[in-house]
């Protein structure tokens, strides 16, 4: 393994690195002023980068000559379909961004500097096969992530919700670093294939508490209870299309992340950490479907409804197999669908002088008034809820076929039943905005990208999204042979 | 003799009361800061005990990037903390509480 193979393997890295500094130096140089021209070369990287980790998912590239930098990273098809994804949803949010800053005159320069380095942060995350690389990776995702929560300083709830996210995600920062520790100490190594080899003879007390701490770190950062407390605040307060990176981008990263961690580092030990991610996704399907009942606020609702659905992907890691994580990989493109197209009908429902409105109840009557925004919240509620035929329910039924497959017919039985009590707060908004009396609140105009967007995400969660099952399954299923080629 | 086990207690005691420090702090925003602070440090005695007894020395390495992650994570927090005093006048825990539910 040479140096220039090395480098090779991170051009996606390179070029959003670059970009990201060049871009930051134009900032400083033209100002706000520039903030446009800087989003548009933004997504133009975004783009450059998605089209270079392409090429690793489509050949299904794995095993050894993936590694770079001596164990220390990997760009396999597995970390590839993850890129994709997060580098999907890092242009989105970008290209959703200015119609929401412009009305408070905040779209900043800095704010596509700020996501391109989230996103590489997040890129770097799931590639990180040593504890080092895993940490950078993830501290370059949060410290982008803390300002981007506080980015609107004009309002006081982005300001809070910034102090909460910093607060909670540097202790979570903090548990997951004790962890590393702890595993490195009592494992020897830092890399995640030195982990596993440590560990194949037994697991001695002190790795065990590091595993747990590793893990209790990780459900932090992917909001799986019971430690997704922040998450109602954060997403409430910080701007929507950040909001939308959030949950999006930095919960695919952080669940790669996670996958990465329990097969290539305690693969071995798989029956340590299944039990806290039974109980993990156990508990964030019930806290996510009965916290979201009594909530007024949509932004509030969507953070505890990807709070259910963090719940229902970690189904398919308690499996621990390579069908688990396929069907994991699945619904996360399907949930990145639904929940781009969820955030960005909140940022089209807006009362005639053009604010948020964030009240469900104020979006009574909404069929009447914007059929056609009504039809896509409807839409995206009935999937989120998993209600065939939209594409929703597919992902669900690939975790719990893989959990029956895998023989833990208890926790899907378990994960269905708490998906039907979940399905009552969905179809309240849809309710809402069907039946109740009109309000007419909701009139202002929207702008084209957010049309756009939001019609793209609701044919792919419509049944037409099922056309593009066998190209999926072929995809998830290399991406997640590659995870499991290591052991 | 000192060995590797009374350093991976002292880290833990300090561990502990960082976590203890963010969770019944009720007063000043930046305590919460000095808490994280003490967690990070925790861990460094961690690293760096385990490295010297695996004689091993990547813990150090690991040791330095956390000690520069935790520089970065600091100006970020302050600066954050900055913006919040402006809006609210007060950076007492409990007036966190514009948001509930």
């Amino acid at each position: 393994m040479d140096w220039s193979q090395s480098l090779r393997l991170i051009a996606p890295e390179e070029t959003l690195s670059v970009a990201s500094l060049v871009l930051l130096l134009v900032a400083a140089w033209g100002g706000d002023k520039a903030a446009r021209l800087i989003s548009i070369l933004a997504v133009a990287a975004l783009v450059a980068a998605g089209v270079l980790v392409a090429p690793a998912l489509c050949g299904g590239a794995m095993g050894a000559e993936t590694s770079a930098f001596f164990g220390q990273f990997r760009a396999d098809a597995f970390a590839s379909y993850a890129k994709i994804l997060i580098y999907l949803s890092a242009a989105v949010s970008l290209v959703i961004a200015p119609a929401f800053f412009d009305r408070f005159k905040a779209m900043r320069a800095e704010y596509p500097v700020l996501v391109l380095l989230a996103a590489l942060g997040t890129g770097m995350m799931v590639s990180a096969t040593d504890l080092l690389t895993l940490y950078i990776g993830l501290e370059m995702n949060s410290l982008a992530a803390y300002v981007l929560a506080a980015f609107l300083r004009t309002d006081g709830r982005s300001a809070e919700a910034g102090l909460k996210y910093f607060v909670l995600g540097a202790l979570a920062s903090g548990i997951l670093l004790f962890g590393m520790s702890l595993t490195y100490g009592f494992a020897g190594a830092t890399s995640f294939a030195g982990i596993s080899a440590s560990m194949t003879q037994g697991l001695s007390n002190g790795a065990l508490f590091g595993i747990v701490f590793v893990f209790a770190g990780l459900a932090f950062k992917i909001s799986a209870a019971p430690f997704h407390m922040w998450t109602p605040d954060v997403y409430e307060g910080a701007p929507t299309p950040v909001t939308t990176l959030f949950a999006t981008a930095a919960k695919v990263g952080a669940l790669g992340l996670t996958m990465r961690v329990a097969f290539e580092a305690f693969g071995d030990q798989s029956a340590a950490w299944q039990q806290i991610v039974v109980f993990a996704a156990l508990a964030s399907i019930v806290i996510g479907a009965l916290g979201a009942i009594r909530q007024d606020n949509i932004k509030r609702l969507m953070a505890y409804s990807s709070i259910n659905n963090v719940g229902f992907i970690l189904i398919g890691l308690a499996v621990a197999n390579p069908e688990g994580a396929a069907a994991m990989l699945y619904y996360m493109a399907i949930y990145v669908a639904m929940t781009v197209g969820g955030f960005v009908a909140i940022l089209m429902l807006k009362d005639e002088n053009g604010e948020p409105v964030e009240e469900i109840s104020r979006m009574a009557g909404l069929s009447r008034t914007r059929p056609g925004l009504a039809l896509a919240l409807a839409m995206i509620m009935f999937s989120l809820a998993g209600i065939p035929p939209l594409f929703g329910f597919w992902g669900k039924f690939l975790v719990f076929k893989a959990a029956v497959d895998g023989g833990m017919v208890a926790l899907a039985a378990i994960g269905f039943a708490a998906s039907v009590i979940g399905a009552f707060y969905y179809l309240k908004v849809v309710k809402v905005i069907y039946f109740d009396e009109a309000a007419d609140v909701v009139k202002g105009e929207s702008d084209f990208w957010h049309k756009l967007i939001l019609v793209l995400s609701c044919v792919f969660i419509s049944p037409l999204g099922y056309l593009l099952t066998p190209w999926f399954d072929g995809l998830t299923r290399t991406a997640a042979a590659a995870l499991f080629s290591g052991l | 003799m000192i060995g590797v086990e009374h350093y991976v207690v002292v880290s833990s005691i300090l561990f502990v009361l960082g976590v203890l420090g963010i969770f019944l702090n009720r007063k000043n925003v930046i305590v919460l800061l000095m808490a994280i602070e003490l967690i990070l440090l925790a861990v460094n005695i961690n690293l760096v005990a385990f490295s010297a007894f695996l004689h091993d020395l990547t813990g150090q390495i690991f040791a330095m990037f956390v000690l520069t992650v935790a520089a970065g994570e600091a100006a970020v927090g302050l600066a954050i903390l900055v913006i919040y005093f402006r809006r609210r006048g007060s950076i007492a825990v409990d007036d966190v509480n514009r948001m509930k539910g």
